[in-house]
C-alpha cells in the first residue's frame, strides 16, 4: 500500500445518489491494502481521465490454458499491491441459482484469498473475481475445486455458456435451457479449459424469442426456443384481459407482425400458419396465450460484436431441432463446425467472420446440412455465381 | 498433512442442488406471471403453487460483505433461495407472498433499489471500465451510476411505453450487448495509437500486431534502427486492437477519449426482428465524476421516446415508424458526417428512394 492514503474526492462523490454505489462496495473492503491501493489508481484515473492497466501475460493455474486474465498496473511503484490485480472467472451454475450457503462458500474462499470484490456476474456469465495476485492464483482454484466450482473460459476457447432462468421459473421456456447449458459445458470441459480454437466461442441458451440472455447479439452459437403446433388460447382469460383494460385491437392485433391475429370483442383467432413466434401476443396476455406444445429451438450462428471486422447478428443455421438430452445433434453440428473453422479459421477470426469469408454455401457444404430458404431474408442479387467445377446431377447421390 | 488431490475439469456445480423445493416440484409446468408491483412479480404454475420474486438493483461490482447480506437476507425471508438475471439484478425467490414487502423494505433500506420488471428500464448492463481494463476509453461504473441516479425512477416505476435497455461499454470490444440496445452508451478512443518504438520490439509480435489491424493500416516499418511498425493515420479508425495485442501502441489518450451514444437497438424477437443500435451522438467529452453531458442526453432520449411512442414500442420500432429525420428533429440532435456509415457495406445504409416525408 502507498504509504500515505490517497484522498478519494472524486470517487466519493459517486458515493452519494439514489442508485447503488459501486464506490461503497468497494469501500466495503477497503481495509485490505489492495482495496485501499485500487481506490488510489482509480481516483488517479478520475483525476487523469484514463486507465491505469495493461493487458495480458500467461498467467493462469496449472494445466488449463484460460479462466485467469492477466491485469498489470502500471503505476506499480505507487501502488504496489495492485501491481498484479488479476481477473479469475469462476463458471456460474446455470441459470445464476444459489443457495444462500453455496454464496456465502464463495464469499470465504474469495475472502482468504484475493480483493473481497466480485462482479455478479461478468458478462459472458461467469462470477468473477476482481483481483487476485498471481501467488494467490492456484490456492484459490484449490479451495474452489473443493467447494465444487471451477474456473470459466478465456481466449481462444469454447466462453463459459450461458443460460435464462428457463423452466425453473418461466412459463415460456421452449426447451430446458439449464439442463443443455450445464450439459454443453460439461461436455467440453476441454475445449473451455484448453483455448485451441481460432477465436473464442460462445453458447447462449434462451428459452423463447425474448432472448433474455441477447443470444442473438452475443453468441457465436445462439440457441432460441421456438415451437411449431399453435398457441394455445384460453378465452376466458382472453376477455379477462378484454375487460381489465388491455385493448386488444390496438395492443395486440395491430402490432402482430403479420397480423396473423384477430379479435371480435369475444374470441381471438390466430391463423398459426402465418405466425412467426415473436411472442409479442403472448407477452401483452400471459395469463391467456402459452405457446404451443411441439417445442424445440432453433439454431443460430456467428453473432460478435464490432471488432474485428463489424458486428454481427446471429443468422439461422437449423430452424427447427428437438432439444433434448444429451443434445447429440446439436453437439455433432457443433463438433462438425470446430473442425471446419478449427482447421481453416484465421487467428482472432470468429465464426461468424469466417462464414463471411468463405461463404454460408461453403461453409454449409463442408459442415454437412443442406441449404434452406429459412437461412437467408432473400435470395442472391448478384449474379456472380462461383460454380462447383462439375455440377451434380440432380437424380444421383453424391456418393 | 497431505494436500487434498488436485482435481480439475469438474465444471460448475449442478444448477438442480440450488433451486428452491417449490421450482423442483413445478420445474417447466408454470401456467403464467404477473407483475403484482413494480419489482415484485408471481408465477403461477399448473398445480396453482405460487412463487414470488422480489428484483433489486446491484452495482454488479460486489463486496462480498454486500453478498453476505444477500444470503442474510435470503435465510431470513426466502429458505436461502436467490439469483442474479441476466443484467446485474438479484432475485429473491418466496413463497410467502406476505414476506415480500418486508423484503423490499429491508433491501430498500439498505440502498438496494427494488424494481426493473415489465415497461421500465432495467439495470444497465455494463463492463469494467477504468476498474479493471487495459483499453477502456472512459469509466464504467461511474457513468452507469451517473445515469441511473438520474434515471432510477424509471427503474422503480413502470411509466414507459415498452421496456427500455440501456447497456454501457467502455471501448468498441464491447463486453455486453452495447450492440443492440434501446440506448447504448459506448466510449470511444478517436486518436491514433502513439507507438513507443524503443519498447515495442522487446514486449510484442510484429506479424500478429500487423495482422490484428482490421483496416490494414499498421505495416512493419524500420524506426532508427529499430524493428517496428508505423500506422496509416487515415486508415486508423481507432479500435484499440492493436493495443489489446500488443502494449506499446498505446491506444488511451485522456484528450481524444469520450463517449458517443447510439439508439434503437434490441434483442428481443417480438414484434420487430434483432436490430442493431444506430449512432445518435457521435462525441461527449470524458467528464469525471459524474458525466453531466451523458447524464443529460440519456435523460433527454429516454424523455423524447416517453413522449413519442406508442404502447409497447421500443425505441428502434417507434424511431422506424417515424424516420431518422424526424427523430433528429424532435430528439434535437444535430446530423453531421460522422452519422453516414462508410465502412464496408456502407450503400446498404445509403437511403435508396424518394419516399421521404417533407
Amino acid at each position: 500500500m502507498s504509504e500515505k492514503k490517497k484522498a478519494t474526492p472524486l470517487l466519493d462523490e459517486l458515493e452519494k445518489g439514489a442508485w447503488p454505489s459501486f464506490i461503497k462496495e468497494i469501500k466495503k473492503e477497503a481495509k485490505r491494502p489492495m482495496v485501499q491501493d485500487l481506490l488510489g489508481v482509480l481516483e488517479t484515473s478520475y483525476e487523469e481521465r484514463t486507465g491505469h492497466w495493461k493487458h495480458g501475460g500467461l498467467v493462469g493455474v496449472m494445466g488449463y490454458g484460460g479462466g485467469v486474465i492477466g491485469r498489470y498496473c502500471d503505476l506499480q511503484e505507487e501502488y504496489p499491491e495492485v501491481s498484479e490485480f488479476h481477473t479469475i472467472r469462476v463458471n456460474q451454475p446455470a441459470g445464476w441459482f444459489y443457495t444462500s450457503d453455496s454464496l456465502r462458500t464463495l464469499c470465504d474462499v474469495w475472502d482468504k484469498h484475493g480483493s473481497g470484490l466480485t462482479n455478479m456476474h461478468g458478462s459472458t456469465g461467469d462470477i468473477i473475481f476482481l483481483g487476485c495476485k498471481t501467488e494467490a492464483l492456484e490456492p484459490t482454484f484449490s479451495d474452489l475445486t473443493q467447494a465444487g466450482f471451477d474456473l470459466g473460459g478465456s481466449g481462444s476457447a469454447m466462453r463459459t455458456p450461458s443460460a435464462c432462468v428457463g423452466p425453473a421459473r418461466c412459463e415460456w421456456a421452449c426447451f430446458d435451457t439449464l439442463d443443455a447449458c450445464d450439459n454443453i459445458t460439461q461436455s467440453f470441459q476441454d475445449e473451455m479449459h484448453r483455448p485451441m480454437f481460432p477465436y473464442k466461442y460462445k453458447f447462449k441458451f434462451a428459452g423463447c424469442p425474448n432472448d433474455c440472455v441477447a443470444s442473438i447479439a452475443r453468441a457465436d452459437m445462439t440457441i432460441i426456443g421456438t415451437w411449431k403446433d399453435e398457441i394455445q388460447i384460453d378465452q376466458k382469460e382472453v376477455r379477462a384481459y378484454a375487460k381489465n383494460g388491455t385493448d386488444i385491437k390496438a395492443e395486440v392485433c395491430k402490432l402482430c407482425p403479420v397480423r396473423c391475429i384477430d379479435w371480435d370483442g369475444k374470441k381471438l383467432e390466430i391463423d398459426d400458419s402465418e405466425c412467426l413466434k415473436c411472442m409479442h401476443c403472448i407477452n401483452v396476455m400471459p395469463k391467456a396465450l402459452r405457446p404451443g406444445k411441439e417445442r424445440g429451438a432453433t439454431i443460430l450462428i456467428g453473432a460478435k460484436a464490432p471488432i474485428i471486422g463489424g458486428a454481427l447478428l446471429s443468422s439461422v443455421l437449423v430452424p427447427f431441432i428437438e432439444m433434448k438430452a444429451p443434445y447429440d445433434d446439436l453437439k455433432e453440428l457443433t463438433e462438425a463446425i470446430w473442425d471446419f473453422w478449427g482447421e481453416h479459421g484465421k487467428n482472432r477470426e470468429r465464426v461468424g467472420e469466417f462464414i463471411q469469408r468463405v461463404g454460408l454455401g461453403t461453409f454449409l457444404d463442408e459442415i454437412g446440412l443442406d441449404p434452406v430458404p429459412e437461412m437467408i431474408t432473400h435470395p442472391r442479387t448478384n449474379p456472380y455465381i462461383f460454380f462447383d467445377e462439375e455440377l451434380e446431377d440432380d437424380d444421383e447421390d453424391d456418393e | 498433512m497431505a494436500l487434498p488431490e488436485r482435481k480439475t475439469d469438474i465444471g460448475p456445480p449442478n444448477y438442480k442442488k440450488f433451486l428452491p423445493p417449490i421450482i423442483e416440484k413445478n420445474y417447466g409446468k408454470w401456467a403464467y406471471h404477473e407483475i403484482l408491483k413494480q419489482g415484485i412479480m408471481v408465477h403461477v404454475a399448473e398445480s396453482g403453487d405460487k412463487i414470488f420474486t422480489v428484483r433489486a438493483a446491484t452495482p454488479r461490482l460486489l463486496s462480498i460483505e454486500t453478498l453476505r447480506l444477500y444470503a442474510d437476507l435470503a435465510d431470513k425471508y426466502c429458505d436461502g433461495y436467490l439469483r442474479f438475471t441476466s443484467r446485474n439484478n438479484v432475485e429473491f425467490l418466496l413463497t410467502d407472498e406476505a414476506k415480500c414487502e418486508p423484503l423490499k423494505k429491508e433491501l430498500t433500506k439498505h440502498g438496494y433499489l427494488v424494481g426493473g420488471m415489465g415497461n421500465a428500464i432495467s439495470n444497465i448492463v455494463h463492463t469494467q471500465g477504468w476498474v479493471h481494463c487495459h483499453s477502456a476509453a472512459s469509466d464504467a461504473s461511474g457513468v452507469c451510476k451517473a445515469i441511473m441516479d438520474d434515471l432510477h425512477g424509471e427503474f422503480t416505476g413502470m411509466n414507459l411505453p415498452g421496456k427500455l435497455r440501456i447497456a454501457f461499454a467502455c471501448c468498441l470490444n464491447m463486453c455486453g450487448a452495447v450492440h443492440c440496445s434501446d440506448i447504448a452508451v459506448l466510449g470511444i478512443h478517436t486518436k491514433v495509437p502513439k507507438i513507443d518504438h524503443n519498447e515495442l520490439p522487446k514486449v510484442c509480435e510484429i506479424p500478429t500486431l500487423v495482422s490484428s489491424c482490421p483496416t490494414g493500416a499498421i505495416r512493419p516499418a524500420n524506426v532508427e534502427g529499430k524493428k517496428s511498425v508505423e500506422i496509416e493515420d487515415p486508415q486508423c479508425m481507432y479500435c484499440g486492437n492493436c493495443y489489446t495485442v500488443c502494449p506499446s501502441v498505446k491506444i488511451n489518450n485522456p484528450e481524444g477519449d469520450g463517449i458517443s451514444i447510439w439508439v434503437g437497438g434490441k434483442v428481443s424477437n417480438a414484434r420487430h426482428e434483432p436490430m442493431f443500435s444506430k449512432l445518435a451522438i457521435p462525441f461527449l467529452p470524458n467528464n469525471p465524476p459524474r458525466w453531466p453531458e451523458v447524464v443529460e442526453a440519456v435523460s433527454k432520449l429516454v424523455k423524447v421516446y416517453a413522449a413519442n411512442a406508442r404502447k409497447h414500442e421500443r425505441m428502434g420500432e417507434w424511431i422506424e415508424r417515424i424516420g431518422w429525420p424526424k427523430f433528429f428533429q424532435i430528439a434535437e440532435l444535430p446530423f453531421t458526417k460522422y452519422h453516414i456509415d462508410d465502412f464496408a457495406h456502407a450503400g446498404e445504409t445509403f437511403k435508396r428512394s424518394t419516399q421521404l416525408r417533407h
